[in-house]
């Protein structure tokens, strides 16, 4: 029985508690604004360090630095955020806030990467009032844990009276159903937006205060990834009722609870102890999939918030194109101007093209966002790797093919966001628990350590060989995509992705053509990951197609991707190799390491600039208009805004002139009225 | 009062989406204390207009005057704290808040709580009665209500509406209008966009017709009735 109530109570209750701090955080950020925040544990992460600096490192009082890190430093950066990005997404496509986001996430844990490099020391933070113990039903509960359930019930508190009985909060709820009349009202949206960042930084940063303590790992990516528990309770409350998302974060709870329950007791055998050890890591991501699973979608979308145009280029250019990319890249592989570890790079970065590519076809043609693609990659790796190279590379791409119809069935009702959500979910579920190393597919092991063995195809060993091999399969992925494009499959995506409602009043069958173009990414993926297993021969494994971990994660490289434009295959022609040289210049050049780590993140932050990529961009710059000669330039903006104006019979225009020329103003109207009438 | 200058004044004004002028040039002035009518057909550049005095849309090119005042750049929230009360067409209010929440935004403009119920629900009875019901559960009728209630409740001097009979039956829209003839009677100063014509000539004292994106005619509503039909059946001007 105490065993009972110190999992079900003591530890499901005190995580259940950081959750719905976490969770809560989201959900203001996102009722408020409409920007669904992929960074906000990286910026409870980056706080939680702070923290730690402060407290541990600099030897402040922990109070003091509590108080400098939540009460200054978590709404700076909401402030901050708010100022430079995140009111710029105001009319963005879900999309782009999404890759914006995620660009942030990255650049906050490269960050804190930065500051305080991993590996040399390991850091602790120590709990609140550590060692303090209060006597409950005859268990000894940690203060942390009193002080994590009341931080929880003050900030649901909080939070209701903030949101319902304020004049601010009321219209901060406003100002998400209407922004524009919000202002008719008299409310200044911006400052809605900046108090909405100020307290969703200012929850993050409590929640990654408060957690810090109770991981087993303190580092960047551990603290980060806390956050898909932060998705999945929200989720729950379907990211707009705060009393669900409390449900959710207690369901979460409880649910880790047991699995480490059965854990620690060994329930059912060693094996099964084992899995629900390993399940533990991943019990968010197995809610989070669950919960957007069985949610209600919204109805099918009327038309994207942004139309753009994937051009079509014809099938005549693009075969030139990819021609002079082989023979570009026989130059590099064979003349020797290029030393070898540039060209291992390079060819890295071929293959990671390809799995751009699949991105090409999913997100630029049909609109569907997906951050799995890292994830089929390694599913192509592991089964080359198992396989062996011929028939593993059939079996890895139709393997990949049919895990994609797989992963598409649920994610068939769902738009945006919740498509990006279950997405990652399934790509971070894959590593830990699929690939990754765990109790169950132990068979994977060299793999899943990152210790792999790979052959390459028979007769094609050499490196200038598979370079080209590799080259060759590039350029016919670009083709095929070319034809796919010009042909009717790209005209069914550009129609999904433009007006879902129009496709289904047109007769045309949404389901399959999503589960056609999900399943050729896939397997565009699975080739990609495939043959970067077969190029890198020995030490591939897990870390190569994480979203996080490794020396070139998952998430930037589709940020990467996004930023060099999904629209057309140039994109990944251009993103592939940049992606792979930039930690390769941070080799060369040490002073610009930090720039080059910090690229991708800051890279999809840009992207709020600018949302159809680079490439789109120059094209763009090219067509833009010269304002006309012909109509006179728009006249001054007025700074000050003027006193309040009366209805006739009260103070009026005449008293307002009147007072303008007493004070000698005369700026108040513009040069073409101001003779006298 | 008798040299008082126009309550809101547009010289020249051109707006534009994106690349498309949708604007040419409108000149357009509301006498204070009166009812202006702004009538046309679709896509006539009405509700744009609209948009650029209230200060939602940026004129290209042209001065809006409030109360003899340059306003071009002025943001929406500050010229309606400066006494600009503007109902955007489709219904004003918030769908997710509920009526007393919708009433409470109004306050942000200057009155007190107190006085917006106060007045909203002397006008309007059967607000009162559904106050916490959420506002996107009321009636058309009802929410343009709740919406009309911000012209009362804010103590505007100018007021802007945009096709306050958007599907709402007869008798409400002559209610509602019955209510601008009331609030103009008041000093306020009222510009009011409609495609349903009949519905506003009764209450207004100057009527201008636009046309592909110009102000075509002024005049009085009577004055007007003839050139209207040829304006709504495209004949040319």
């Amino acid at each position: 029985m105490e065993t009972f109530f110190q999992f079900f109570i003591v530890f499901a209750l005190q995580a259940a508690g950081i959750y719905a701090v976490a969770a809560s955080g989201l959900v203001v950020t996102y009722a408020t604004s409409g920007v669904f925040n992929f960074a906000h544990g990286a910026i409870g992460m980056f706080c939680a360090f702070s923290y730690w600096e402060l407290s541990q490192n600099r030897g402040w009082p922990s109070w003091i630095a509590l108080v400098v890190v939540l009460f200054v430093e978590a709404p700076l950066i909401g402030l901050v955020l708010d100022r430079v990005i995140m009111r710029r997404l105001a009319d963005a496509s879900t999309i782009t806030t999404i890759v914006v986001t995620i660009g942030l996430l990255v650049a906050f844990v490269q960050l804190a990467g930065m500051i305080w490099p991993q590996g040399s020391t390991t850091r602790v933070l120590p709990e609140f009032f550590v060692g303090d113990t209060v006597k409950v039903f005859g268990i000894n509960v940690s203060y942390h844990a009193v002080i994590v359930l009341i931080t929880a019930i003050l900030v649901a508190v909080v939070l209701r009276v903030l949101l319902y009985e304020t004049r601010l909060g009321v219209a901060m709820r406003a100002v998400v159903d209407n922004r524009e009349l919000g202002a008719l009202n008299g409310v200044h949206p911006d400052r809605i937006s900046s108090v909405s960042w100020m307290l969703g930084s200012m929850l993050a940063a409590l929640a990654g205060v408060l957690i810090a303590p109770i991981l087993p790992q303190f580092t960047p990516v551990a603290l980060t990834l806390l956050v898909i528990s932060a998705y999945a309770a929200a989720m729950v409350g379907r990211l707009r009722s705060l009393p669900l998302t409390f449900l959710g974060a207690v369901i979460l709870g409880e649910f880790e609870s047991l699995l480490n329950w059965i854990d620690t007791k060994g329930i059912g055998g060693h094996t099964v102890a084992d899995v629900a050890n390993d399940l533990q890591t991943s019990a968010p991501v197995i809610l989070l999939f669950v919960v957007l699973i069985l949610l209600p979608q919204d109805r099918v979308a009327g038309r994207s918030s942004r139309r753009y145009n994937a051009p079509t280029p014809s099938l005549r250019t693009m075969a030139m194109a990819m021609v002079a990319y082989v023979a570009g890249a026989y130059v590099i592989a064979q003349s020797g101007w290029v030393s070898k570890t540039t060209v291992d790079q390079l060819g890295v970065g071929i293959a990671l093209g390809i799995v751009m590519l699949s991105l090409v076809l999913l997100t630029g043609y049909g609109g569907q966002v997906s951050l799995a693609q890292p994830g089929f990659a390694g599913i192509g790796a592991l089964v080359v790797w198992k396989m062996g190279p011929v028939g593993g590379l059939v079996a890895g791409v139709v393997i990949c093919a049919a895990v994609g119809v797989l992963v598409a069935l649920p994610a068939l009702k769902m738009r945006d966001l919740y498509l990006a959500l279950s997405t990652m979910a399934f790509a971070l579920f894959l590593e830990t628990n699929i690939y990754g190393e765990n109790a169950l597919f132990k068979q994977f092991l060299p793999f899943s350590v990152g210790n792999a063995s790979v052959r390459r195809i028979p007769g094609l060993e050499g490196d200038t060989a598979f370079f080209m091999v590799m080259a060759v399969a590039f350029a016919l992925i670009v083709l095929l995509l070319t034809v796919i494009r010009n042909g009717s499959f790209g005209r069914r995506l550009q129609a999904m992705r433009d007006s879902p409602s129009a496709c289904v009043t047109l007769g045309l069958d949404l389901t399959a053509t999503k589960l056609q173009a999900f399943g050729l990414a896939a397997a565009i993926a699975g080739l990609g990951g495939a043959l970067l297993a077969m190029w890198k021969e020995t030490s591939v494994g897990v870390a190569d197609f994480s979203l996080l971990k490794g020396p070139l994660p998952g998430l930037p490289l589709v940020l990467v991707a996004v930023v060099f434009g999904i629209t057309t295959a140039f994109g990944a022609v251009i993103g592939g190799p940049v992606f792979v040289l930039l930690p390769l210049i941070g080799t060369w050049y040490p002073a610009l390491e930090n720039i080059m780590n910090l690229a991708p993140g800051l890279a999809g932050i840009g992207l709020g600039q600018n949302p159809d990529g680079a490439v789109g961009q120059v094209a763009e710059s090219f067509a833009r208009d010269e304002p006309s000669a012909d109509h006179p330039p728009p006249p001054p903006r007025v700074p000050v805004v003027p006193e309040r104006v009366g209805a006739a019979g009260r103070p009026t225009a005449e008293e307002i002139r009147e007072l303008d020329d007493v004070l000698g103003l005369s700026w108040g109207r513009c040069e073409t009225k101001a003779a006298p009438r | 009062m008798a040299a008082t200058g126009p309550a809101l004044e547009l010289t020249g004004v051109r707006a534009a989406y994106g690349r498309i002028e949708v604007l040419h040039g409108v000149d357009l002035t509301v006498p204070p204390a009166s009812v202006v009518a702004l009538l046309g057909p679709n896509g006539a550049g009405k509700t744009t207009t609209l948009m650029v005095a209230s200060g939602q849309m940026p004129a290209t090119a042209g001065c809006v005057h409030v109360a003899g005042r340059h306003v071009n750049g002025v943001r929406p929230d500050q010229l309606a704290r400066l006494g600009l009360c503007t109902i955007p067409e489709g219904r004003g209010i918030f769908p997710s808040l509920t009526v007393r929440e919708n009433l409470r935004m109004i306050t942000f403009g200057g009155p007190s709580l107190r006085q917006v119920e106060e007045r909203a629900f002397t006008q309007f009875p059967r607000l009162k009665e559904r106050i916490g019901q959420v506002a996107g559960t009321l009636s058309g009728g009802e929410q343009q209500m709740l919406a009309m209630a911000r012209a009362l409740g804010s103590d505007p001097a100018i007021l802007l509406l945009d096709e306050l009979s958007m599907g709402l039956a007869p008798l409400i829209v002559e209610e509602l209008y019955g209510l601008v003839a009331d609030i103009a009677r008041q000093g306020v100063s009222i510009l009011v966009v409609e495609q349903f014509a009949r519905a506003v000539l009764g209450v207004a004292d100057v009527a201008v017709i636009m046309q592909h994106g110009r102000a075509t005619a002024t005049g009085s509503p009577a004055e007007l009735e003839s050139e209207l039909s040829a304006a709504y059946l495209g004949a040319s001007t």
